[in-house]
Parts: structure tokens; C-alpha cells; sequence
């Protein structure tokens, strides 16, 4: 691995003053794990730590696929319905089709991709602000979800293997002491893709770029348009793997989930450090993100923190990290 | 010789503007071409054709002797030119290099990914042919704008541009700086590169240019040989001869009292140390070029920036303006440049935005506001201005310019104003209701309001002020009086690093 890479993976090459702000991150998520172990020994134990990543494996790869419509300066609304959609779709191919498991598989990811490309075009061609264009197709990725499954969750008892891409593991397997779930090192192979893709591809640097100024990409020639549609695909594509990790953990496609899960993946997101505005962030980051909200979860359960507060916890930690964003910009300008 | 460009009858139309009439430019190989003019002549809007970001409606682009069609960004680059915007057009987030290349990043792994290497020892060729030290790593949002300027002309080159356009490229260096720009100039045209200067600072021109092209009013008025025109008479070519201003007899205020005094007032480089005082009655013009500070002096009287130093006097009084409220407060009225962005709410009907500087004076119990008293203090304004509105109910987005400029005078006159700063009073808005502007200013100034005005168009500035204030590079260079010659006031507005 390049310096670049690694650079990019901690968030050193992004930003100035980004590093300090990564580490302030990083810094809270293992003062949340000091805390929470002192306040309970059950924190530390292996299958809680097990059943933290576990329960980050879904919002982590939307938050991934948040974070690069993000790095362009954009928002997408629809991350969470379009993983349901994915799951439905991949519900259709393995139960209602009767299909093998590598074409569910593939059905999920190309459905993604393909709203992912239809939100882009929404948003590069006809110039719908992206607010507002995941916003429609968040509503409209939702009810077709409803539509072709007739309403009803879709099991997936005729595919076998199906539950074992989120819930089996290929670790426990070898080391039988730590049983990494499957989920988890699908979260860590798209983070680690995904960071490729950002440091080291063409794509990634018009991702940056896009974010950065697109006006002045426009003006050296480069197809804007384009680009912005293949980084929504990307996206998409991410969101589909959502979809298949959480029908496997759930063993079925709840068509009436989904909505919800966009807000939890913007806050990973912007808890890591990714700014809204544009132009800069890691993936690194948003996986902080993501183990930040869900050791926040997990530890205050074990705290016997009612769930209500949990979720005042996690607005006002949002909001501080948004402010801290906004006095590192304003120190970086 | 074959000229680098030739550009003959270029026509250019914007709604509701003929922003080029037949103009012409050409440049030969390792020559710095001076483009000049006044504000809106058309300069820039002339190499924006050339860079392919606007086209002509009518005319001839030749390059190297061959016609071509710079119908892109892209085009424009593959013809070998390049422009250097004013406003730097740069990816802050990215290195050098990343700039320099974006678009055509050097790839490995059969194209599937960046190649790093490459891009970074191919910044610094770049940056080496044109001996400059900087590390093509480094993020372009931390480098000063000198610098991010440096990575503009290195991107240029490297496209192997022969033909590069600086649009006011010293705008915003400091003298060492552009000492630095000069050298690199200087460096490119003995390589034979051929270099479009558009400037307005005459000094510079004389130490740079070879040849000088004159525009005005969007149409070709001639070019001259750089060092051997005397200033005056490149100046005389910018403005014209024709001085059709009805210069209005400046009253006789020398028993009017000092409304408003500003003294040392400082904003980091773009406010310098600038004084003066406006009388009740009196119509005080602000003269000069782009990016000379006046906005900044009126965005600091009214609050709107904070000022390093300085004092503003109202009525002989030292005020505290730390916000516009503190300034409205006080009776200072703001007109600002930008009126849909900043004076106007779109949005709101005619009464609202009249009422929208008073609304505590309608509240009644418990903040529900009189609609009554608000129609009929809408009503009288709309009589008073003769705004053209079919009644205060309609949006003010759908009335003329001239009618949505008047309606945020009416705001400023209902909250009893005693201080009006005019920015750019006239901007888009149509010759016969700028008159009926004009005649509205000089009544407001007989009724005994101070008015500032700050113009880009000098026959604007001549025919309102009472006397004219100029200013250059955040200073005040000095006051002229009512019908002062529009060469006195460019020579002020070009004084480049004079004090008061």
C-alpha cells in the first residue's frame, strides 16, 4: 500500500486540520469503550464486541455509500429504502424465481446500481437539487418495494446459504474462539474497496473534485455529468450490498423497513468527519462513525439507558460533531 | 509571421444587453497583449469567447491562421489556449498536481488506477520549467493565491498552451508577488507564448505590455504600442470623448450639517485607512474599479462586516455598528449591489417588503401585525415612488428592476432613514427607469437625506454626485468636485500604493 492510500484511509491527505479532527473521532470512540467497560464488565466480552460489529455492519456500508454522494457535495435520502428495495429484489430472484444464490446476489447489487444510476441522472441531468431528488426517490424506491412484494415479507427458506452471508462465519471456522460474523468482513471488504476507489481511481478523484469545485472541472474538459452519475451508481451498487446483509440477517425482505436508516447513515457519515459541504472525507471516518453510534447503543443498554434516551444522546452528538466541523472550516480558511 | 489569434467582428448578446459590437483582437507569438477598458466594456466577455466559454453570434476566431470553432472549454484547450480566471478556478481540496491534471490523471494497472508517480513527477517538470519551487503535493486550498495563481499558469501550460489569457492576474498580489508574475511572464514570452493581459492598472501595462488594445462599450477602439503612448492618451480612448452628463449644480451646503463621518476606517487589505464626511443634502459619489473596497466601505458603515479599525459619527456622535440592526437602528439604509440576493425578498408581496425594516412599529398585542397600517404606509410609498406595482399585495418578484429597486428605497424611507448607501443603484435595470431613479436620489437629497452612491459607471457617477470620492485598492486616492473630467477620476481610481 501506497502512502497515498494509507493516507487517505486515516484522513491525513483530505482537508487541513483533518487529521486532528480523525483523531478527536477515533479518540471518542475509545473513550466510549473506556467508559462503557468500566461501567459494565459484560463490555469487553468478546460476543458483545461480536454483536457491536455485527449490529454495524448494515448502517456501515449505507454509510459508506452515503459518504461518496457526500464527498460530491450531495446528500442521498434514499439509501435506506433503496436497501430494501435491493433486498426485495434479490427476495424475487431466489424465492419467487426459484434462481441460485449468486444471481440473487447479483440481482441485489444491479438493482441497486441501477436506481443509484436513475437518481443520478435525476440529480446530473435534469438538475433536481439532491435534497430534493432522493428525497422522490426514497418515497418512490419505498412503495415499489411494497408493490412487488405484494405487501408481504419475502422468506428466503428455499436458498439455503442465504442467511449465512450476514450470520455465518467463515472466521469462526478457522479460529473457533472468535467468530467473526460474515456481515462484518463484508463491511471491512466494501471499506477497503471503497477507499481504493476514492484514493486511487479516476472516479474517486472527480468524486473529491466534484465536491470540491465543480465548476472548475467543468472548465478543464472534464465530463461532469457523467462522473456524477457513475459516483450514484456507486452508491447504488453499496446500497444493494446493504440489502443483502440485512434480508440474510433477517432471513427475509421486510418490504416496510428502510425508512429511517438513511438518518442513521448521515450521521455516521458526518460524525466522521465527512463535511456536507463537500470536497472532503474518509471512509475511515465513517466507520468511526458507525462504531461510535452503535457502541453509544450497545453500551448504554448495558447501561440499562431507556432507549429514548439513547436517541437524545446520539441528536446531541450529532450536533456537536457538525459544530466541531464547522470551527475546524472556519480555522482552515 | 502568422499571429497566434486573430479575432474580427466578434457580435455578443446577452438578454437584454449587446455586450460585444464588432470586436477585434489579435496576438503574435511572445508578445503581452494589454487588453483595457472600463468596467463592462467587454474584455472579458471577449476572451471568454476565445476560451470557448461563451460563443460569438457573429464574427471570426482564427488561430495560427486557421479558423476554428471554440465551441468548449475543451476545444478552446485542444487550440492551445488557456485562460486564468480572475476568480481562481481551483479544487481546494486537491493537491497541485491533482489540479494541474484533472481530466487527464496518468494511469497504471491497465487504466484502472491513478498513477500517483507519474502525476506528481509530472507537476514538477511543469513547475520546474517554469522555475518555481512548490511541491506538487501540497493542497491547493493552503497556498496563498499567488501561489494557487502559479498552479493556474502551471495547469495552463501543461496543456502546451501557446496562447494564455490573465484576466486582472494582480489583482489580488502583493508587489513581491507580482514581481514574481512578471519574471514567470516574462520567461513564457521568450518562449514564444503569446499573453493576454487584461488590466486596469495603468503602471503595470508600461512595465509589461507590448501592444495595447482599447475597448469600449463592447466595440474595438485601437491599439496602440504600449511603451510609447503617453497614459493620458490610453485613458482618453477608454473613456471616449462624448461627456454627455447633465452634472447637477452641487447646492450650496456650507451651513448643512455633517450627517455622517467615517475616520480611519481599516478592514484587513481591502479597507485602508479611508475618512471622509457626507453632509445632509449632499449626494456623495464612490469612483472606482472593480475590487476597489468601496462595497467594503459600505458593508462596514452598515454593520455587515466588522472593521479591524476606524470610527463612523452619526450627526457628530460616535455609533457602535457591530451588526446591521445597530446601523438601521441608527437610520443608516443599505441598498445593496446584489438586489435579489441581498435587498429583496423575492418571495414577499410589495407591502411586506416596504414594511420588512419596520415590522415592530405594526405589531400590536401579542406581535399580530396591523395589515392596515401597513397597507396604507405600503400605499403611500408606491403613490410617492410611483412604483408600478397593480397593488402592495403583488409579488415584488414579478415587477421590473426599476420597480423592485424603488421598493427597497421605500423600505429604507419608511424606517426613516437618514443615511442612504446606493450600491450600484442602477445595475439591471433600463435607461428610462434609471432616470426616474436619479430624479428620485436628487429629491431625497433636497429633503435633507446624506446619500452615498457607489457606481461602476463613471457618466453615473458624473451625472449624480455633488462630489466624488475615489477610491483604489482599499484607499481613498482623493475627492473631486461635481463635473470633475472622467480623466482626473481614472487617474485617481489607477493610483496604485498612493495614499490619500
Amino acid at each position: 500500500m501506497s502512502d497515498n492510500f494509507l493516507a487517505g484511509l486515516i484522513g491525513k491527505s483530505q482537508g487541513a486540520g483533518g487529521a486532528r479532527y480523525k483523531l478527536l473521532a477515533f479518540g471518542s470512540l475509545i473513550l466510549l469503550f473506556v467508559v462503557f467497560s468500566l461501567a459494565s464488565p459484560n463490555f469487553l466480552q468478546t460476543s458483545n464486541i461480536l454483536a457491536i460489529l455485527q449490529a454495524t455492519s448494515v448502517n456501515g456500508v449505507l454509510a459508506i455509500a452515503a459518504t461518496v454522494v457526500i464527498i460530491t457535495g450531495g446528500i442521498d435520502l434514499s439509501v435506506g429504502t433503496l436497501m430494501t428495495f435491493c433486498a426485495v429484489i434479490a427476495g424475487v430472484v431466489l424465492t419467487f424465481l426459484g434462481l441460485p444464490l449468486p444471481l440473487g446476489i447479483a440481482g441485489a447489487i444491479l438493482a441497486g446500481a441501477g436506481a443509484g444510476f436513475v437518481t443520478g441522472n435525476i440529480v446530473a441531468r435534469l438538475r433536481i437539487p439532491p435534497f430534493i431528488a432522493t428525497l422522490g426517490m426514497m418515497l418512490i424506491l419505498k412503495g415499489l418495494s411494497l408493490v412487488i412484494s405484494g405487501t408481504r415479507p419475502i422468506y428466503f427458506n428455499g436458498t439455503p446459504g442465504f442467511t449465512s452471508i450476514s450470520q455465518g462465519s467463515i472466521v469462526g471456522t478457522v479460529i473457533p474462539a472468535v467468530p467473526v460474523p460474515n456481515g462484518v468482513l463484508v463491511l471491512f471488504a466494501v471499506a477497503i474497496v471503497i477507499s481504493l476507489v476514492l484514493t486511487r481511481t479516476a472516479l474517486g478523484r472527480y468524486t473529491f473534485a466534484l465536491g470540491s469545485n465543480e465548476e472548475a472541472v467543468r472548465l478543464s474538459g472534464v465530463n461532469t455529468r457523467g462522473w456524477k452519475v457513475a459516483v450514484y451508481t456507486l452508491a447504488g451498487a453499496i446500497c444493494g450490498i446493504a440489502g443483502l446483509l440485512i434480508a440474510s440477517r433477517l432471513n427475509s425482505a421486510q418490504p416496510a423497513l428502510g425508512q429511517g436508516y438513511e438518518l442513521d447513515a448521515i450521521a455516521a457519515v458526518v460524525i466522521g468527519g465527512t463535511s456536507l459541504a463537500g470536497g472532503s472525507g474518509t471512509i475511515l471516518g465513517t466507520l468511526i462513525g458507525a462504531l461510535i453510534i452503535s457502541v453509544l447503543a450497545n453500551g448504554l443498554r448495558i447501561m440499562s439507558v431507556p432507549q429514548e434516551w439513547q436517541t437524545v444522546i446520539t441528536g446531541t452528538i450529532i450536533i456537536l460533531a457538525v459544530y466541531i466541523d464547522m470551527l475546524r472550516n472556519r480555522n482552515a480558511s | 509571421m502568422t499571429d497566434l489569434v486573430t479575432m474580427r467582428g466578434i457580435d455578443k448578446a446577452f438578454p437584454g444587453v449587446r455586450a460585444l459590437k464588432g470586436a477585434e483582437f489579435d496576438l503574435r507569438p511572445g508578445e503581452v497583449h494589454a487588453l483595457m477598458g472600463e468596467n463592462g466594456a467587454g474584455k472579458s466577455t471577449l476572451m471568454k469567447i476565445l476560451a470557448g466559454i461563451y460563443r460569438q453570434d457573429a464574427g471570426e476566431v482564427l488561430v495560427g491562421g486557421q479558423p476554428v470553432d471554440l465551441g468548449s472549454p475543451r476545444a478552446a484547450i485542444a487550440a492551445g489556449i488557456g485562460i486564468i480566471h480572475q476568480e481562481l478556478i481551483l479544487m481546494p481540496h486537491l493537491t497541485a498536481a491533482q489540479n494541474i491534471l484533472i481530466g487527464r490523471e496518468p494511469r497504471k494497472a491497465g487504466g484502472l488506477l491513478l498513477d500517483e508517480v507519474a502525476l506528481n513527477a509530472y507537476a514538477a517538470d511543469v513547475f520546474k520549467s517554469m522555475q518555481l519551487s512548490l511541491d506538487p503535493r501540497t493542497l491547493v486550498g493552503s497556498l496563498t493565491i499567488a501561489r494557487q495563481q502559479m498552479v493556474e499558469i502551471a495547469k495552463a501550460l501543461s496543456f502546451r498552451s501557446r496562447i494564455l489569457i490573465m484576466d486582472e492576474p494582480t489583482a489580488a498580489l502583493n508587489d513581491k508577488e507580482v514581481n514574481e508574475l512578471f519574471a514567470i511572464i516574462n520567461r513564457l514570452k521568450a518562449d514564444g507564448v503569446g499573453i493576454v493581459y487584461i488590466s486596469h492598472k495603468m503602471d503595470e501595462i508600461k512595465r509589461i505590455a507590448d501592444r495595447v488594445t482599447v475597448m469600449r462599450d463592447g466595440a474595438y477602439v485601437g491599439t496602440v504600442d504600449a511603451r510609447e503612448t503617453p497614459i493620458s492618451k490610453i485613458i482618453s480612448m477608454m473613456v471616449g470623448r462624448e461627456i454627455d452628463n447633465e452634472a447637477p449644480a452641487a447646492p450650496d451646503l456650507s451651513a448643512a450639517p455633517v450627517a455622517l463621518e467615517v475616520r480611519g476606517l481599516t478592514r484587513a487589505t481591502q479597507v485602508r485607512d479611508v475618512s471622509f464626511a457626507v453632509k445632509a443634502g449632499e449626494i456623495l459619489g464612490f469612483a472606482g474599479l472593480m475590487g476597489a473596497g468601496r462595497t467594503e466601505v459600505a458593508r462596514l458603515i452598515f454593520g455587515a462586516d466588522k472593521a479591524d479599525s476606524g470610527e463612523i459619527l452619526l450627526g457628530g456622535k460616535r455609533i457602535d455598528v457591530v451588526a446591521p440592526q445597530d446601523a438601521v437602528r441608527c437610520g443608516i439604509g443599505y441598498l445593496s449591489e446584489d438586489r435579489k440576493a441581498l435587498g429583496l425578498a423575492t418571495g414577499l408581496d410589495v407591502r411586506n417588503n416596504i414594511a420588512l425594516a419596520s415590522i415592530p412599529r405594526f405589531s400590536k398585542l401579542f406581535g399580530i401585525l396591523d395589515e392596515q397600517a401597513m397597507h396604507a404606509a405600503a400605499n403611500e410609498y408606491i403613490e410617492k415612488l410611483a412604483i408600478k406595482t397593480p397593488s402592495d399585495r403583488q409579488p415584488a418578484r414579478l415587477l421590473s428592476g426599476g420597480n423592485q429597486q424603488k421598493i427597497v428605497i421605500a423600505k429604507w424611507l419608511l424606517r426613516d432613514c437618514k443615511v442612504l448607501i446606493f450600491d450600484e443603484p442602477t445595475r439591471g435595470i433600463d435607461i428610462g427607469a434609471k432616470s426616474e431613479i436619479y430624479k428620485l436620489l436628487n429629491a431625497l437629497a433636497a429633503e435633507g437625506k446624506a446619500i452615498i452612491v457607489i457606481s461602476s459607471e463613471l457618466p453615473e457617477v458624473l451625472r449624480l454626485s455633488h462630489r466624488i470620492a475615489v477610491m483604489c485598492e482599499g484607499r481613498l486616492t482623493g475627492f473631486l468636485p461635481a463635473g470633475a473630467p472622467q480623466e482626473d477620476i481614472m487617474r485617481l481610481a489607477t493610483m496604485r500604493g498612493a495614499a490619500a
